[in-house]
């Protein structure tokens, strides 16, 4: 007796609307959950005006900044560290959102996402499109703030900026993404705190110029030009004045698409670290 | 000449290690479409990795699965579009509402709004929490939010359903409720199930048992097939025997 096995019709790829629809799913997802952490939204305001009303506030008068690019004259030193306090918001928010990656993978919303017959990298891209959204938000509200406390770009520089801060934004969730996936470290918020905020921060141009940097140290200064998070802080300080600052677009961009690789790559369930880190549960 | 359908789901000779502890050896069996089979296994037998490698979550090392006639290593998409799962750790957003982890649920697969919320008002008439749509998860009690991830699971209409422990820290009558609805789904609806335990009192007479003990599979077929394989009158002392004879074997040796 012959038996033949009844084929079933074959549902192949997904239309573009399909794709779109999750995208927004997924933004929509993360956007909600911002909105439902109401502390989170407080913090992210008040840890960059705590450094533009105190800190600038203190060290006006230390340290002096000579006329550079993209400034035509001299600027008072909280409008200097603007852009890298805007990028310490997404700095913030990025790692935050890769925590929010760890924890979801223990409670298990990360296998709800993972579980999607989308294609794996679409569905994490779509995740770092929707961490990155939530930022700019939050830079934006900045932004509102500092201009009450004098510091005003031209008005062309706010929309020239937007696209400096999606692709930092994208860049600094893809380093979230990449290292929630390779360290257990990082698990906690402490440890990501002194192990990458602060020194990708402090070892950057966000807070002094380079060039002083490198009036007290040369290896500092090598340091802080290898730092993405330096070019980030650039960039956006460029677009802010309606100027491109090529180096650093082309550093910014470059690590946005290795990190993202680095990351998808990373979720692969067959090269994985997922399958490394652990048995089901994230280690339950 | 006859015509079959594949099977739900055919697992053949899948071995998975965690470095060096192997988690899975050698696991086979399928699952008649329409259905309600259970895989018996204490805890760390491995059902929780198999159900990973069924979800794709994790690559499949050796062997291969597949789902209606699917790879899910190499047509995983096609695949998982025919899967729902739900996991034994809870996995809705506590902080969103019901109809909120529906609809995100919904959009993952691609499927529009519009229909979406259709599907989920519907999904939740039938598990008469229709009027808690709007509640936040948080508010929900254990059953009930065992009850909404099995609306979601179902939300894309997959023809299988794998629950991983889904009765795990409920009251006795939340338990009932839920595998009397999921054995509901394989009767009216013909879904096909895959349904992960410890509690041997949740296999019926009419189901199929697959016993998964320290990674492989110890027996599977019909109940009265295995009580015969295990020379047991019911499928507690088949199970305990099975286990125990595998348990003195590995120690044995």
């Amino acid at each position: 007796m012959t038996v033949e096995l009844v084929t079933l019709p074959r549902v192949t790829g997904f239309a573009p609307v399909q794709y779109a629809i999750c995208l927004k799913g997924i933004v929509w997802r993360e956007g909600l959950r911002f909105l439902h952490q109401r502390e989170r939204f407080v913090a992210a305001l008040v840890r960059p005006l705590v450094w533009l009303f105190i800190f600038a506030a203190g060290f006006r008068q230390v340290l002096g900044v000579s006329i550079i690019p993209p400034y035509d004259t001299y600027v008072l030193y909280e409008v200097y560290i603007t852009p890298g306090l805007m990028l310490l918001i997404q700095l913030f928010n990025g790692m935050q959102s890769s925590l929010s990656m760890v924890y979801d993978r223990e409670m298990g919303n990360m296998r709800t996402l993972l579980v999607s017959p989308m294609p794996r990298g679409f569905l994490l891209s779509s995740k770092l499109v929707a961490g990155m959204a939530v930022s700019l938000p939050q830079v934006y509200t900045f932004l509102a703030i500092a201009w009450f406390w004098e510091i005003e770009p031209p008005p062309l520089g706010y929309i020239a900026v937007l696209p400096a801060l999606v692709l930092s934004g994208l860049m600094l969730g893809a380093l979230g993404m990449l290292m929630s996936s390779v360290s257990k470290q990082l698990e906690n918020f402490a440890g990501a705190m002194n192990f990458v905020i602060f020194p990708m921060f402090f070892a950057s141009s966000a807070l002094y110029p380079l060039w002083r940097v490198r009036e007290g140290s040369l290896f500092l200064y090598y340091v802080c030009q290898l730092n993405p998070f330096t070019h980030a802080v650039e960039l956006a300080r460029f677009a802010l004045y309606c100027q491109i600052n090529w180096i650093s677009l082309a550093v910014v961009s470059g690590c946005t698409a290795l990190f993202m690789i680095g990351a998808i790559l990373a979720y692969d369930p067959s090269r994985g670290f997922l399958a490394r880190r652990g048995e089901p549960g994230g280690g339950a | 000449m006859m015509t079959a359908e594949p099977p739900a789901v055919a697992i053949e000779g899948v071995s998975h290690c965690y470095g060096r502890r192997q988690a899975l050896d050698d696991v086979t069996f399928s699952i008649t479409p329409s259905t309600f089979a259970v895989l018996l296994g204490l805890n760390g037998a491995g059902k929780s990795t198999l159900f990973s490698l069924i979800t794709r979550l994790y690559a499949i090392q050796r062997g291969r699965i597949r789902i209606f006639g699917r790879d899910v290593g190499h047509a995983s998409s096609e695949a998982l579009r025919m899967v729902g799962v739900v996991f034994q750790p809870r996995t809705l957003d506590l902080d969103l509402s019901v109809l909120q982890n529906l609809s995100y649920h919904a959009a993952l697969h691609g499927i529009s709004k519009h229909d979406g919320r259709a599907r989920a008002e519907e999904a939740l008439a039938r598990i008469v929490l229709a009027d808690r749509a709007n509640d936040k998860v948080r508010n929900l009690s254990g059953g009930q939010m065992r009850r909404v991830e099995i609306a979601r699971a179902l939300l894309h209409r997959p023809r299988l359903l794998v629950l991983d422990e889904p009765t795990v820290g409920l009251d006795i009558k939340s338990r009932a409720d839920i595998l009397a609805y999921v054995r509901r789904l394989v009767v009216k609806d013909g879904v096909s199930v895959l349904w992960a335990t410890h509690l041997i009192d949740e296999v019926a007479d009419d189901d199929g048992v697959i016993v998964l003990h320290q990674g492989r599979v110890l027996t599977h077929g019909s109940v009265p097939r295995v009580l015969d394989a295990a020379g047991a009158e019911d499928i507690r002392a088949a199970f305990t025997r099975l286990t125990q004879a595998t348990d003195a074997a590995i120690e044995g040796s």
